[in-house]
């Protein structure tokens, strides 16, 4: 049982109780735009619930999830008791706090400004104060990371950091530098104007900054993902990892690429020259690379536990993976997803694609399927995986498991895949209503109505999966052991240095952000009169 | 595993670096020389001025050209939330001294049954705005305009506070018509109540609360003409030319019914 285990699961629990709340919104808003709803007599509540399930979504529930598997990874890996365990609580308690900070005025309609802020739009301070919370309880998750990490190295001088650990600290450092364009645009441009100090925002230049921070936080959804890929599913369904440096690489090539690219969500911005919105999809497009190392390493790698279980030939290794074991299920349906979001992704950041589907139904469709498909069934797997570590009893529902993981995929592909269509049919995002007895959309409503019916089914699956998690709190107590990680398949006689530490690639990071940002920031603050006035969002009447 | 020791670090720093210095220098090529240089109809430019465009640098407006007179006065009023909402004692006493002249249509008290509006509760900024703009011609009324002439910027300002500071007419709800809840998508008419109050209020949107009928009615038919154009940035304008005159009648009613 892992030591700090009360605190794991306090993040967890927390992190998905967001979830399941959101999940509610989430499926409450398909429904009232939909042609099964008349139309809403208050669109403001839709905009509300939508900053309420955006915000909960995208900063507070995976944030918990990275920071208690974060804690979780760095006691089990390093063997070591985690450091800094008061102040873990207090960062938790930051996050715990912002969030109920920011969802005060989102519930009282001051902040329905969606989750990505939309200068010169401005919420009630509160709104931007909670979320500052919840940024900097992150930082200290960060913080406590790398003083780990490095009191793990003063004991084991030269020893090569486990996996997990160093993967986890490449997500540590890929937040830490991704949050800092929200942070500036929050503190510098928004906070001050949602305080009254100043009446008027440079809206180009904030969304400039949000888009520093908005690509990689993606990475930084995906990093517990990926982790659980290399470093859980292997062990978990009996394989061995095919290639321990090659996931190393990796990450750091996360962590290097993911940040200099955010200008592809600006293709439709003016303020954003046409060559650095070229420059940045050419490193979107370098994002493939670790993808597809991926799909490659981890494809061994279940290959490998194929033929361990017997399997022959091209393909009886397929046949013969454990299919009943929740973990290989889990793997599977995110990889579909993952293959299906990442194809729908090379189109988003193609410059010419994107202008048939920017701003559409499709964006929507996309980031549902990448992170509450492909990410979110592997947040799953971890809690799963972990359970009975922090709880010290066995979860024995194999077949609630499956049940639960089917419904999520089923649920999923029915949400996104007509949600796609819809958007490639041109219908907008960000409204909360639609004349569907226009004969130019009503094409749009029998996909609307199937994205409703995918969130009843992704309905069904949370709640199965609160059923899962809560009868492993009941279960009769059983020694779960210890907690391990893949083991990789050749033993690695040498290790680069460069895979084994973070200055050449946080360097090579901070270096491509500067040639890729750099210019396009400093000359919106260079430009006179580029302000416009501050709007304020209220409910009053 | 052991690690190796720093000759492959040297190696590894180098490869790396130099591999993601020439991708950004390709993509810097690509993006802000060779693309540029390769646009049909960019001809007039030359390749410095192609490579500035590419990396966001507007070029200033040619100069010889002026621009196209304008052929209506509009509005150069830029209107903010904080506009005037603090509200001054003194400001307030001199705007109802200044008000004596404007009872006999608009009401001692800013309510009268003259179909003309009732400023009682405006917001400040409202009305602060529309003086202006009579003032400078953005909007015309022959009863208006002479009398706002003489007005200075501190007497408008008096005005709107104590207009502002006067109780409304109390309202009473009905169900709002579907223009003014939902609005109308197809014709891109925003729903009424999303900026004038029923669903929320925006900076600049005059409370249209117990209006008289004609009055709105009369309004949005100038705006759907372009008679009146003192609205920043065509907003109702282009608003009101998408609304019916079902739309128009129905907005009118439920607004002029709320007291």
């Amino acid at each position: 049982m892992l030591p700090s285990r009360r605190l794991i699961l306090a993040h967890f629990w927390l992190g998905f109780a967001a979830f399941g709340v959101s999940l509610l919104l989430g499926e409450w808003q398909m429904f009232v735009r939909s042609p099964l709803h008349a139309w809403l007599r208050h669109p403001e509540l839709y905009y509300r619930s939508v900053t309420a399930h955006g915000t909960a979504m995208a900063y507070v529930f995976p944030m918990l999830i990275a920071m208690g598997f974060g804690y979780a990874v760095t006691e089990a890996a390093l063997k070591q008791d985690l450091i800094g365990r008061l102040w873990a609580w207090g960062a938790f308690a930051l996050v715990a706090v912002g969030t109920v900070v920011a969802m005060i005025p989102v519930s009282l309609g001051l902040a329905s400004v969606l989750y990505t802020f939309y200068p010169p739009l401005i919420a009630n301070p509160l709104y931007y104060i909670g979320i500052v919370l919840v940024v900097a309880g992150s930082w200290i998750w960060v913080a406590l990371m790398s003083v780990n990490l490095r009191a793990w190295r003063q004991r084991n001088p030269g020893a090569p950091v486990p996996l997990a650990m160093f993967a986890t600290v490449a997500g540590a450092y890929l937040w830490a530098w991704t949050a800092v364009g929200a942070a500036l645009e929050l503190l510098l441009q928004i906070i001050p104007a949602s305080l009254g100090i100043t009446t008027t925002i440079d809206a180009g230049l904030s969304r400039v900054l949000f888009s520093w921070t908005l690509h990689a936080i993606v990475y930084f959804w995906l990093m517990p993902a990926y982790i659980a890929y290399y470093t859980i599913i292997p062990r978990a369904i009996g394989g061995r990892l095919y290639s321990d440096p090659m996931a190393r690489l990796v990450f750091v090539m996360f962590l290097v690429f993911a940040m200099p690219i955010g200008v592809h969500h600006l293709f439709a911005d003016p303020q954003v020259g046409a060559g650095f919105k070229f420059m940045h999809s050419v490193f979107t497009g370098l994002v493939v690379i670790p993808t597809l190392l991926t799909v490659f390493t981890i494809c061994a790698s279940v290959e490998i536990a194929g033929r361990l279980r017997g399997g022959r030939g091209m393909f009886g290794w397929l046949i013969a993976l454990p299919w009943r074991n929740p973990m290989m299920l889990a793997l599977a349906f995110s990889f579909v997803m993952l293959g299906f979001g990442g194809a729908g992704g090379i189109i988003n950041m193609t410059y010419q694609l994107d202008s048939s589907v920017h701003n559409t139904q499709w964006i929507t469709g996309h980031f549902h399927l990448i992170f509450g498909g492909a990410i979110v069934m592997m947040y799953f797997a971890i809690a799963t995986d972990l359970w009975p570590h922090l709880t010290g009893r066995a979860l024995a529902s194999l077949g609630l498991m499956r049940a639960q993981l089917w419904t999520w995929f089923i649920g999923m592909i029915v949400l996104t895949f007509p949600w796609h269509y819809a958007g490639l049919l041109g219908m907008p995002r960000r409204m909360a209503f639609y004349d569907y007895s226009d004969p130019a959309l009503a094409g749009q409503a029998a996909a609307v109505d199937a994205s409703v019916a995918g969130g009843v089914i992704l309905l069904v699956s949370g709640a199965l999966f609160f059923a899962v998690l809560v009868r492993g709190h009941f279960a009769p107590a059983a020694d779960p052991g210890e907690y391990r990680f893949s083991v990789a398949a050749h033993h690695q006689a040498k290790l680069p240095a460069a895979l084994n530490g973070f200055g050449l690639w946080v360097g090579l990071m901070v270096a491509l952000t500067v040639v890729n940002y750099g210019f396009p920031i400093a000359h919106l603050l260079s430009l006179k009169n580029n302000e416009v006035p501050v709007m304020s969002v209220s409910a009053s009447q | 595993m052991t690690m190796d020791r720093p000759p492959f670090w040297k190696t590894w720093t180098m490869a790396a670096a130099a591999l993601v210095a020439c991708i950004a220098a390709g993509s810097i090529t690509i993006g802000f020389v060779l693309l540029p240089v390769l646009q049909p109809n960019d001809g007039h430019l030359s390749i410095w001025q192609r490579i500035c465009h590419a990396a966001g640098v507007s070029r200033p407006v040619a100069a010889g050209e002026p621009p196209a007179p304008a052929t209506i006065t509009t509005s150069r009023v830029v209107v903010v939330p904080q506009m005037l909402m603090a509200q001054v004692p003194a400001s307030v006493g001199s705007g109802a001294t200044l008000a004596l002249q404007c009872g006999s249509c608009h009401g001692a008290r800013g309510v009268s049954g003259a179909d003309v509006p009732n400023l009682a509760g405006q917001y400040p900024a409202v009305i602060y705005k529309e003086l202006l703009d009579y003032a400078s011609g953005a909007r015309e009324n022959a009863v208006m305009s002479p009398r706002v002439a003489q007005l200075s910027d501190a007497d408008m300002r008096d005005l709107a506070a104590y207009y502002a500071y006067l109780p409304r007419p109390p309202a009473g709800r009905q169900a709002a018509p579907p223009i003014v809840a939902s609005g109308s998508p197809m014709h891109n008419v925003a729903p009424c109540g999303a900026c004038h109050g029923t669903t929320d209020y925006k900076t600049g949107s005059p409370w249209l609360d117990s209006e008289p009928f004609d009055y709105l009615k009369a309004q949005l038919i100038a705006f759907a003409s372009g008679a009146r154009h003192n609205d920043i940035s065509g907003q109702m304008r282009n608003v009101a030319r998408g609304m019916t005159v079902a739309d128009i009648t129905a907005s009118a009613e439920y607004y002029a019914r709320a007291q």
